[in-house]
């Protein structure tokens, strides 16, 4: 006797349909797992048997195999629990056999009977629907975040028993299926108005978030460039729906989603001894890395000179193409991994303030060397602290100083300038400025003849090569963006060369 | 034009023709610089460096045929002028060892009006720091501007810098090479190397095709130093190959002057242990001209930064503050009264054309021209 379920494997933040086959034969009782399973995947007989038990169902005293197809890729983890329970009560004909082949399962067996949630059900239920399933049958914890798939019937089922039951029309559950439920209300987002002074800081915070800028911070540690990090996510749009699934698919292949649409944009911030494994993704079953976690959302990197060399250079193609590409065997995974990067380091290498500081020009020649050049490379704005001087009255008076503005009216200047971008570059494929490559740069900039001079009189003083120039060029644009101008100016382009990063390799002539 | 006699430009080519000798010699001996060794007359040349070659060297001397040698050199654009030629540069004489003939490309008239000129070496370190490649390339155009002849050796660092700065203003240029005139030697600065034989003249005592030789940088010295009246040592570690030239400048009587490195800096050491044991102490173009000429007695040129001119009132205080070394952005912003905004512009602006430079990490400088 035989039966067939189907399920979804987990490749990256995708999945592929696998199809459990189960056949009885008369024999000595056993129970066989064929096709690729790794050892999480054999265990399954185990969960399988006592979870039928428990549920008040018989487990076949036959020979029992059972085969993972297609059968050449490699299984992993405990979601094909549910698939073989149920391949086995279809092939007992404890359940009926006709109306299986609407349905898709997903989910793994407690030893009572009881379902559990999964990793990456959203994108289960991606895979189901577009293998055109119906019906999805998930754990209820992760009902909600399948549910986020339209086109699809998930059904939310806390157990083995009441399966049956629902295959049998014997129970449905609650009528209206699971809610698309929103994510539980998670601490307030940190908001601008904490940060008080470092005005050119947030300005340069404020340019790198309308534009989708990459940012590097320097200045002495506790001048704020943490703090003012940690607000970008809440002054960039919030997350489209469909920015916000794939935000939740990641987070969900990770294990990290609370069981809903992610609301925010995500924040990571990985130490720097992470591994290039750990930023970009990896592992025997590959999973995502931070860039990926922080896909739509900002990566922040302290302390960026601390960084191995290899887990920065890891970063270069990532950030370059906005996913990730890790090659297991034949095959290539790719996570997404569209993020705003902003980076951290101290102005020296020791740390201190002014007066303790001891590093001399060699000790910070040698710390500003370690930053990797070609991730500068990717970095449109440089941006210096200042240390708070609270001797001066005028600045900075700890107590006195107003707070700074809230995110709110920063959000919308940072909206209002990113719909300019958006009408701007329709249909070319670059979502904002900083996405544009050399030719959309100088197909889609207006600038006037102040800009022009500019430009000319950089380029005749010798500071300004070709890149460098495409680089300035969409800055200017995004601070153009910013002031609601249609056409870059001159004085756009000056506070574009303003933030542009550094050059000490740069000669006298 | 080839005014050498057949004998100087035998000798010439024959020191070409030992050259590997004399490699072979002073490596064996582990040294750097010819004792001495070129002054020699051709047969005690080759009686000193020559060795089991000797028999070979003479063959070269017999069979030389200066009539061949004179359409290579016209084939190749290169001008020679012999020690008894009337084209040899005067202050050449005054060596002990002076090249039997200068080879040289630019045009002749252009080599007798940079000799005529009062000349000043301006010579450093190949891995300068960028204040040294800033000061090379100031006193380079304050000097040129000033219609000096700025002498110096097309190295990397500062002696490409000063010759920038000599070329950028529009003033005389002259480098000494270490090889053939008409080889650009180092290769990056054959752009360099162009410019010069185009406004200024590239002067050597080798003959054309001559590569350069590790002795052959210390005996270019020589001729640097001669050619000058004074030669300004902008960074030198010890040991380096400006002070070889500051010490042969000092021995034929010329001025040697330096530029004050920091004390904690390795690669100032040489050029400040000048200063102590009494060089001209130089802190631009007008030290070095009130050297030459007597204090006072000829003003610097008169050549404000075409860049400060098209500054704004802004821009030239927030120039003003950078200089002063005052603060980061937000500490201008309040000084100033300027929004974020116009800070960053002003700070764009001045760096944009070269007024002032930012560091990797982010902090401003005010350039040195």
């Amino acid at each position: 006797m035989f039966a067939s379920v189907a399920t979804f494997a987990l490749e990256g933040v995708d999945s592929h349909e696998v199809t459990v086959e189960v056949d009885l034969r008369r024999g000595l009782p056993a129970f066989t797992v064929v096709g690729l399973p790794d050892a999480s995947v054999r265990e399954a007989r185990e969960r399988v048997r006592a979870a039928l038990l428990n549920s008040g169902c018989e487990f076949p005293l036959k020979r029992v195999t059972a085969n993972l197809a297609p059968a050449h890729i490699r299984k992993a983890g405990p979601s094909f629990d549910l698939a073989l329970a149920l391949g086995v009560l279809a092939a007992s004909q404890q359940v009926p056999r006709e109306e299986l082949s609407r349905y898709a399962v997903c989910g793994e067996l407690s030893l009572g009977g009881a379902l559990r949630p999964v990793l990456g059900s959203l994108a289960m239920a991606l895979g189901a629907r577009r293998a055109g399933y119906a019906r999805l049958v998930v754990a209820v914890e992760d009902a909600g975040e399948a549910a986020l798939v339209d086109g699809l019937e998930v059904l939310g089922v806390p157990s083995l028993d009441r399966l049956v039951d629902l295959l049998c029309g014997r129970w449905r559950p609650s009528a209206d299926g699971p809610d698309r439920p929103r994510a539980s209300r998670e601490e307030p987002e940190p908001d601008l108005a904490d940060v008080r002074g470092q005005l050119d800081a947030r300005r340069a915070l404020e340019i790198a978030a309308a534009g989708g800028h990459n940012l590097l911070m320097t200045g002495a540690p506790g001048v704020g460039k943490t703090m003012l990090a940690r607000r970008l996510p809440g002054v960039l749009p919030p997350p489209s729906f469909d920015e916000a699934v794939e935000i939740t698919r990641v987070r969900s292949v990770a294990g990290l989603s609370p069981g809903g649409l992610a609301e925010r944009r995500p924040f990571r911030a990985p130490h720097h001894t992470i591994s290039p494994s750990g930023l970009i993704g990896g592992g025997a079953t590959p999973r995502p890395g931070e860039i990926s976690l922080a896909h739509h959302g900002v990566l922040f990197l302290d302390e960026l000179a601390e960084f191995s060399r290899p887990s920065l250079e890891a970063l270069r193609a990532p950030l370059e193409a906005g996913q990730v590409e890790i090659m297991r065997g034949q095959r290539t995974i790719s996570f997404p991994a569209d993020v705003m990067l902003v980076g951290a380091c101290n102005d020296c290498p020791c740390g201190r303030l002014a007066p303790h500081c001891r590093c001399t020009d060699s000790d910070r020649a040698r710390y500003a060397r370690r930053l990797s050049a070609p991730l500068l490379d990717r970095i449109d704005i440089l941006c210096e602290l200042d240390a708070p001087e609270f001797s001066t009255p005028t600045a900075y008076g700890a107590v006195t100083s107003p707070p700074g503005e809230a995110s709110e009216p920063v959000r919308a200047r940072v909206r209002e300038a990113r719909e300019r971008q958006g009408r701007r570059l329709e249909g070319t494929g670059a979502g904002c400025n900083a996405a544009m490559d050399a030719r959309l740069s100088r197909t889609h900039l207006r600038l006037s003849p102040g800009a022009r001079s500019v430009l000319s009189q950089a380029q005749a003083a010798g500071g300004l090569n070709g890149r460098g120039h495409d680089r300035v060029l969409r800055l200017a644009r995004t601070i153009a963006d910013l002031g609601a101008s249609s056409r870059v100016e001159g004085e756009h382009v000056d506070e574009a060369f303003g933030y542009r990063l550094g050059s000490s390799a740069r000669a006298a002539a | 034009m080839t005014d050498s006699c057949a004998t100087c430009l035998r000798r010439s080519h024959l020191l070409g023709h030992l050259a590997p000798r004399i490699a072979d010699l002073l490596a064996r001996k582990h040294r750097r610089v010819v004792p001495g060794m070129l002054g020699l007359d051709d047969e005690e040349l080759i009686a000193a460096v020559a060795g089991a070659h000797a028999g070979e060297a003479h063959r070269f001397l017999e069979t030389f045929d200066a009539s061949v040698a004179r359409r290579e050199l016209e084939r190749m654009g290169v001008h020679a002028a012999c020690a008894h030629g009337s084209a040899y540069p005067v202050r050449l004489r005054d060596l002990r060892d002076p090249p039997a003939t200068l080879f040289w490309v630019g045009s002749d008239e252009r080599l007798a009006s940079l000799t005529r000129e009062p000349a000043v070496a301006v010579v450093g370190a190949r891995r300068a720091s960028q204040y040294g490649l800033e000061v090379g390339y100031s006193l380079g155009r304050g000097l040129g501007a000033s219609g000096i002849t700025v002498v110096s050796g097309m190295a990397l660092g500062v002696d490409a810098a000063a010759h920038r700065g000599a070329l950028d203003a529009g003033g005389p240029a002259l480098a000494v090479l270490a090889c053939g005139p008409e080889l650009a030697y180092p290769r990056v600065n054959r752009g360099l190397h162009g410019r010069l034989v185009g406004t200024g003249a590239v002067v050597s005592e080798h003959p054309p095709g001559q590569r350069a030789l590790r002795w052959s940088f210390p005996a270019r010295n020589r001729i640097m130093a001669a050619l000058v009246e004074l030669v300004v040592v902008v960074e030198a570690a010890e040991h380096s190959g400006s002070l070889i030239t500051a010490d042969l400048a000092s021995e034929l009587g010329r001025s040697v002057a330096a530029v004050p490195g920091r004390i904690t800096h390795r690669g100032t050491a040489g050029s400040n242990r000048l200063l102590r044991e009494g060089a001209m102490l130089t802190r631009g173009t007008e030290d070095v001209l009130d050297e030459l000429f007597g204090p006072g007695a000829r003003a610097g040129p008169d050549t404000p930064d075409p860049a400060l001119e098209t500054l704004g009132s802004s821009e030239r205080s927030v120039l003003e503050q950078v200089e002063a070394g005052r603060g980061g952005p937000d500490a201008l912003g309040l000084e100033l009264r300027l929004s974020a905004a116009a800070v960053r512009a002003a700070l764009g602006r001045l760096e944009a054309v070269g007024l002032v430079v930012r560091g990797a990490l982010g902090a401003y400088e005010r350039t040195a021209r």
